[in-house]
């Protein structure tokens, strides 16, 4: 059994990169999320990686798809309003199917907001993570343990479908300390034949490029794309459900509020409420089945968010009116507390439960 | 016979779309000379811009990644950083490494990126249809510049390798032009300069192609030529502004 060290959440993602295989990071400085800048340009000159604090985050994330297309692991991390400057990079690597890995420490907007934690880029994580029809994998931790697992899963899943994929932390994850346990698992290779590598004279030129002005093509190729899309829904949706089996009442939380409602679920447990928690741990794709199949049993479901509803429209959409569905939400910076979750709980089976 | 001329192996079969007269197609030749005499062909990574030249990897036999606008040296850094030892060159145009690219331009410089740059300026947007660009010359007329380009509005055109030269990342910088056959083979000299500086490791590498574009200056392609003597040459002056190695520098 590995060691247990305690490790603030930002450190512990950026030392579970490098365990990861990754030896390119390309980073600019925005807070809550600058310690990973700060962990990485520490650990990467002692390895043989490369840590390179860019201009900018434009320059950075296209740093990222310059190292992507020579088929190394490459990752930028920023918070929301520098991941607002890298969408740009992120469609150009959607369109151009390179695997990367981005991180969003998220604080609250719109524009320059705040620095306390958020889960407001929820929508542009899942929705329009860049222009064009395309989506990115997005992982959303809850723990610390889980910053230290998902790099691995990430960058795995990211370069077998050939997809950017997105860590969706928040300010409470980033800056919390918790044990962790790094397993000695080596980072699995994938193999990298479209690189662009040079071609040694050996095999036909290799083309990382997103730009196909035959529209034929370009639908053929968005359409394969979305063919890979489907078979992720399909096969690499994770959740963690707990008291789900008896439930009335699902709430349905994701990140650092599902740490909140967990609390708040526990506690109407011991007041004999019927409620259990979902917690997505894939943003996108998004458990929609599971969520259909609990709707058949719950009566209510609950999404909490700190935003003023963005997820619950998925959650909406996957249970199509087979149970009520219900919302709260904090914004701006403010974080529900438990006491906050379980009066919504109350409220909503009030007439119901005595 | 012997053979005294044939077309580079490095380059396709496929026709070119550039514009008759258009000065693109003497620099791909030019480029592809280079890395075939330098025999680095098969380690070498095209990052390619947007603008007239984003199609250049119909033309090259050469492992290439498509940059968004402006963003090329940042791509060809992450590729550099990636693969140390291999030739990694960009191939922009004013619009993307004088105006949307400027910041990525001035710090690949400033960071003595071991990059190979061609920079073809032609005094305007070409692949959008002939819009003022950056190095637009005072007084020209282009589809948004239709008066002219004012200097009370539109400000004065930039001049690259003399503003590059002031960075201490900067190994070479030059200024070439491909009007003429002596200015041809200048060009020519320069651009295997800037990629012999990067097997060496020296830093970054710019060579700033002055270069015609008819299509969109409304000339016949010979008039095209006399308009880039006449008025380009005098504005940006060819020459060496900055060459650590032969300062002995290095």
């Amino acid at each position: 059994m590995a060691e247990r060290v305690l490790m603030k959440g930002n450190e512990a993602l950026a030392e579970a990169a490098i365990q990861a295989g990754c030896r390119h990071f390309f980073g600019y400085p925005i807070t809550p999320q600058t310690e990973i800048n700060a962990y990485l340009s520490r650990r990467m000159p002692k390895i043989g990686g490369t840590y390179l604090q860019a201009e900018s985050e434009l320059a950075a994330v296209n740093m990222v798809m310059g190292a992507a297309s020579a088929g190394v692991r490459a990752m930028t991390s920023s918070s929301s309003p520098g991941i607002s400057l890298k969408t740009e990079g992120i469609s150009y690597m959607i369109g151009s199917d390179l695997p990367c890995l981005i991180v969003n420490v998220q604080r609250c907007g719109p524009g320059l907001g705040g620095i306390r934690p958020s889960q407001a880029d929820y929508n542009q994580a899942t929705k329009a993570p860049g222009h064009g029809d395309s989506h990115i994998l997005v992982f959303a931790p809850a723990t610390v343990q889980e910053m230290v697992d998902i790099p691995f899963k990430a960058f795995d899943l990211a370069e077998r479908y050939r997809m950017p994929a997105m860590i969706l932390a928040d300010g409470l994850l980033g800056q919390m300390m918790e044990p962790v346990v790094f397993t000695d698992e080596s980072a699995k290779q994938n193999e990298k034949p479209w690189a662009t590598t040079g071609h040694e004279n050996k095999r036909p030129p290799n083309f990382v490029t997103s730009l196909y002005l035959d529209p034929a093509i370009l639908e053929q190729k968005v359409t394969e794309r979305f063919a890979r899309y489907a078979e992720i829904e399909e096969n690499e949706v994770m959740t963690e459900g707990s008291y789900l089996e008896d439930a009335e009442l699902v709430v349905v939380a994701f990140g650092a509020t599902a740490r909140i409602c967990r609390g708040a679920v526990n506690q109407a447990r011991t007041m004999g409420m019927r409620v259990g928690l979902l917690r997505p741990v894939t943003l996108w794709p998004f458990p929609k089945k599971q969520l259909r199949q609990l709707a058949g049993t719950a009566k209510h479901v609950l999404t909490v968010e700190m935003n003023m509803g963005q997820m619950v429209n998925d959650v909406r959409l996957a249970v199509s009116g087979a149970a009520e569905v219900h919302f709260y939400g904090r914004a701006g910076g403010m974080v529900p507390t438990p006491q906050d979750v379980l009066a919504e709980m109350r409220r909503i089976l009030g007439g119901e439960q005595a | 016979m012997s053979v005294v001329y044939k077309k580079s192996p490095v380059l396709t079969d496929a026709p070119m779309h550039y514009c008759p007269g258009c000065g693109h197609g003497i620099i791909h030749k030019l480029v592809a000379e280079t890395l075939v005499e330098l025999d680095v062909v098969g380690k070498t990574i095209f990052v390619a811009s947007v603008g007239c030249s984003a199609l250049a990897y119909n033309y090259f036999k050469l492992d290439m990644v498509q940059s968004p606008h402006g963003r090329a040296l940042a791509v060809a850094t992450g590729v550099k950083r990636a693969l140390p030892n291999h030739v990694v060159f960009t191939y922009q145009g004013d619009g993307d490494l004088a105006a949307i690219g400027t910041a990525e331009t001035i710090h690949a410089a400033a960071r003595g990126e071991k990059l190979s740059v061609v920079f073809v300026n032609n005094a305007i947007y070409g692949m959008t249809g002939g819009q003022m660009a950056p190095t637009t010359m005072p007084g020209q007329v282009t589809q948004t510049s239709p008066y002219g380009r004012s200097t009370e509005t539109a400000g004065y055109p930039v001049r690259v390798c003399e503003m590059l030269a002031t960075l201490d990342g900067v190994a070479y910088a030059e200024r070439v032009a491909v009007d003429t056959v002596p200015h041809i083979r200048k060009a020519k000299a320069a651009i295997k300069k800037a990629f012999s500086n990067q097997l060496a490791g020296r830093g970054f590498s710019i060579v700033e192609v002055l270069s015609q574009c008819p299509t969109n200056w409304a000339l016949p392609p010979l008039q095209a030529i006399e308009w880039l003597k006449e008025n380009m040459i005098p504005y940006y002056p060819l020459g060496v502004f900055k060459d650590t190695a032969a300062e002995g520098g290095e």
